[in-house]
């Protein structure tokens, strides 16, 4: 790097007094060099425990999320093995608890949300143009969090100390009287980790799209996907409190016999229901909406045309999240509460209808204005329309309290639920899988695998979850370990039964698909799919500054609008990692700010928040021995180290 | 991917202070979060004191003194916060030294009093629901008291070592004093619920 050609532009910028070498006069091989030093992740294990690069803790984030789903969806097959005959011995009751506890918790806290989280991370950088997220140490340490609240709930399934009241662990089944041993405070504790590790992942998201967007990138030509993961952290933000506070109550309750839920001391339990749907319902939205982001990412990209609509889209995000505090008791419809509130939640429930339907009409309009090519991700995005209409359609039906009241507890909810969480959720997501594994692995995907898994997937779920809507009809409540021969029941349970094992098979091929693609899959190359937004105007995979020089943005679909020439922002140190910061609404830049460096500490801050929660488990004391070393892993996180980042 | 120049933001400073800081929305977001768990658990508390036939539950209500001491020493902080702030925002080392000795110091005397509080509250944890929600409004703030007091204290020494000649730990510095104004805010809510709610 030190020939004749490096030496001049490095002078000039010694004449003109600036600090550090810039990347002003310098070739692109010349770029290469220095910013691959300057923001290369160290090889071997060290490396792999100090990262602090988005896309590779987005990566494992994502690794992470699906091998919870695999946990999760095998505990649900032994549910399903278990229904497919009546009266069947093959579990007890008691596993049964706990593998539906189970089931529901980690699809919801290990998977949804971490998955769309762990998706933003890795996404939201590139979409907007920048070389990483905001707090780079922070998004590390909200992942070890995670990866232990979830290794710690699951070791305690293993050892049969597994959470076993509901993925919502209603008391007082799971507070001091019923809920005995140690099983919810696991349960309660896991809470605490996850969101821990979310609220760390939307701080740093709002940071991120607030302040370091392109240059030029102004409201109006944010990509919707990054609008969509924007609001979710905001959701994310007010609602994930509310587990937090009440997950707190609930372990103080079992430990030190406060009464937050005692009603014979003044408390209630219906608080617990209230602060967990405050939560909960937000909560479905926290892993819809960034799901709508990537429909809104594929539409345009394989129909060739910008989406159908963009403000209206963005303005029903937003009114979806207010909304969505909105809707927290119909949840509890069955709880006896006076019916002029009832009555209010119930509208405010078909409401959230009216945003949702007009982000459907949008992406109907872009396939029609459009020229559609259909890929598989464009596929998994027909799939979930279509489910989605049928989840939201069962979801009008239950906001309606004498509805609700005929089927809550049983399957049809189920049936709801599946419908809106997987069709809704899952479905775009794997969608997304098939339409960015370009981007992050440099290889395609196999097209063929990608069809049968579409048509297994999507025939494998509504033939499991469809019954499901007629069994809640004729009766069959939710949570039940067996079901008498008399019911009527068998013939469709086992019907159900076998379907799981298509979508299995489904996923099985999608699964397999991935790992073959990942050694023999096509070279992808920078824009597969021709697409629109920044992440395509890098290598695939990005390198660990992704943009060589920092892109400026003067359209809204920047690769379509700009060519083979991409408007660039030069200026910015090469030997220290640097990002630009600019206004909120216009992203006019205001500061070079310095990016920080991979660091061990935010794995040690991990290891000591984590030890400290799970000993709070059996002590109180815990609390305040683990402070000492939480502290000063944390000082030793913040206190500078003399690189040249912390020196600016 | 081929480029075409079109800015230089070589001569761009590499700090700001307030809303141009990517840390400011990190810590506005952090007290927004924040606050709402603070929000809720006062929801919580009037939650249960609606149900109850009385309230408070078979206890007098909290002595008021000090707390109110509590509020008066925080509110009387603001000033030196804010003086704090100012001069860091003017990058004036030896000032901005001085406040946050200051600052560290208006930030332990409350959480000495903060010790006398939670007997004045006359009534332990596990009595009833009332001392439940009690005591976890009162430990919440102590929380953030002393989180927020143990990052006034570090940043303090930090400004008297060699890090401290780096225009980042002014604008650290002002952060700070943003955030203590939220825990000092945050208290006169509290404040209010805790010991003149019971006593309408």
């Amino acid at each position: 790097m030190s020939d004749a050609v490096l030496r001049q532009p490095i002078r000039r910028q010694k004449e003109e007094g600036l600090k550090g070498i810039r990347d002003i006069g310098l070739d692109d091989a010349a770029l290469h060099a220095f910013l691959s030093e300057t923001w290369k992740t160290p090889k071997g294990f060290s490396g792999w425990l100090t990262t602090v690069d988005h896309k590779l803790i987005g990566r494992r984030y994502i690794v992470t999320a699906f091998l919870f789903l695999i946990l999760a969806g095998l505990s649900a097959l032994v549910m399903r093995f278990q229904l497919a005959s009546p009266e069947s011995g093959r579990i007890g009751p008691d596993l049964y608890n706990q593998l539906f506890t189970m089931h529901g918790t980690t699809m919801m806290f290990l998977f949804a949300v971490p998955v769309m989280e762990a998706f933003a991370v890795y996404l939201v950088p590139l979409m907007i143009g920048t070389r990483n997220v905001a707090f780079p140490r922070l998004n590390a340490f909200s992942y070890w969090v995670y990866l232990g609240g979830g290794l710690m709930i699951w070791i305690a399934f293993a050892c049969n100390t597994g959470a076993d009241a509901g993925w919502f662990d209603y008391v007082p089944l799971g507070g001091p009287e019923y809920g005995i041993g140690k099983r919810s405070d696991f349960w309660a504790q896991m809470v605490t980790f996850t969101e821990v590790s979310a609220l760390a992942v939307a701080v740093e998201i709002i940071a991120t799209v607030f302040k370091q967007r392109a240059p030029g990138m102004t409201l109006d030509r944010i990509p919707l996907y990054v609008w969509a993961v924007l609001v979710t952290s905001f959701l994310i933000l007010f609602a994930m409190p509310a587990v937090m506070v009440s997950s707190t109550m609930l372990i103080l309750d079992r430990l030190v016999g406060t009464h937050f839920f005692n009603q014979a001391e003044g408390g209630d339990p219906l608080l617990w229901q209230h602060l967990f749907w405050f939560f909960g319902h937000p909560e479905v939205y926290i892993i819809f909406i960034p799901a709508t982001g990537f429909v809104s990412s594929i539409l345009p990209t394989f129909t060739r045309r910008p989406v159908f609509g963009y403000l209206a889209i963005v303005l029903s995000l937003i009114s979806i999240g207010f909304l969505s505090f909105g809707l927290w008791v119909h949840h509890m419809f069955a709880t006896g509460l006076p019916q002029l509130g009832s009555s209010f939640f119930t509208a405010s429930s078909m409401m959230i209808a009216i945003p949702s339907g007009i982000q459907i009409f949008c992406w109907i309009a872009t396939l029609w204005g459009g020229r559609p090519i259909f890929a598989t991700p464009l596929l998994f995005v027909l799939g979930f329309i279509f489910t989605f209409v049928i989840g939201g359609l069962t979801g009008v039906m239950v906001a309606s309290v004498p509805l609700d009241l005929q089927v809550h507890d049983t399957y049809f909810v189920v049936a709801h639920f599946h419908y809106v969480l997987v069709g809704g959720a899952v479905f775009p997501l794997i969608g997304a899988v098939y339409y960015w594994f370009p981007k992050i692995t440099g290889r395609m995907m196999s097209e063929r695998l990608g069809r049968w898994s579409f048509w297994l997937i999507v025939i494998g779920f509504n033939a499991t979850f469809f019954p499901m809507h007629i069994l809640g009809l004729q009766g069959m409540p939710r949570r039940v370990y067996t079901y008498p021969l008399e019911s009527g029941w068998g013939g469709m349970n086992l019907f159900v039964s076998l379907s799981a094992l298509v979508l299995l098979a489904g996923f099985a091929v999608f699964f397999l698909n991935v790992l073959a693609s990942l050694r023999n899959g096509r070279i992808a190359g920078d824009n597969p799919w021709n697409a629109s937004t920044l992440e395509w105007a890098t290598t695939s995979p990005p390198q660990p500054y992704n943009f060589a020089r920092l892109p400026a943005v003067t359209h809204g679909e920047p690769l379509w609008a700009e060519g083979d020439t991409l408007p660039a922002i030069e200026g910015l140190r090469v030997d220290a990692r640097e990002v630009i910061a600019g206004t909120v609404a216009d992203a006019t830049p205001q500061i070079r700010e310095p990016s920080a460096d991979n660091s061990i500490w935010p794995l040690l801050a991990a290891l000591a928040v984590g030890a400290t929660f799970l000993a709070s488990i059996f002590t109180p004391w815990a609390v305040v021995w683990g402070a000492i070393p939480v502290a000063i892993t944390l000082i030793g996180w913040f206190w500078p180290k003399g690189t040249p980042e912390d020196e600016e | 991917m081929k480029h075409r120049i079109i800015a230089d933001v070589s001569h761009l400073p590499t700090y700001d202070f307030g809303s141009g800081s990517p840390m400011w929305w990190g810590t506005l977001s952090f007290m927004t979060l924040e606050g709402m768990g603070f929000v809720l658990a006062i929801g919580s508390y009037f939650y249960l004191a609606y149900l109850a036939p009385g309230w408070p539950i078979a206890a007098p209500p909290p002595n008021l003194w000090p707390g109110t001491i509590v509020l008066g020493l925080l509110l009387a902080s603001v000033i030196p916060n804010h003086m704090a702030s100012t001069w860091a925002r003017n990058q004036d080392l030896p000032k901005v030294r001085l406040g946050m000795v200051i600052m560290s110091i208006a930030g332990i005397l409350p959480l000495i009093v903060r010790g006398f509080e939670f007997p004045g509250l006359q009534l332990s944890w596990d009595e009833n629901a009332y001392g439940s929600i009690l005591w976890f409004l009162l430990g919440l703030h102590t929380v953030h008291l002393i989180t927020d007091v143990g990052d006034t204290i570090v940043l303090t020494v930090l400004m008297f070592t060699r890090h401290a000649h780096s225009g980042k730990r002014f604008s650290d510095v002002s952060d700070n004093a943003f955030y203590w104004d939220f825990v000092v805010f945050s208290w006169a809510v509290l404040y209010l619920v805790i010991y003149w709610f019971p006593r309408l």
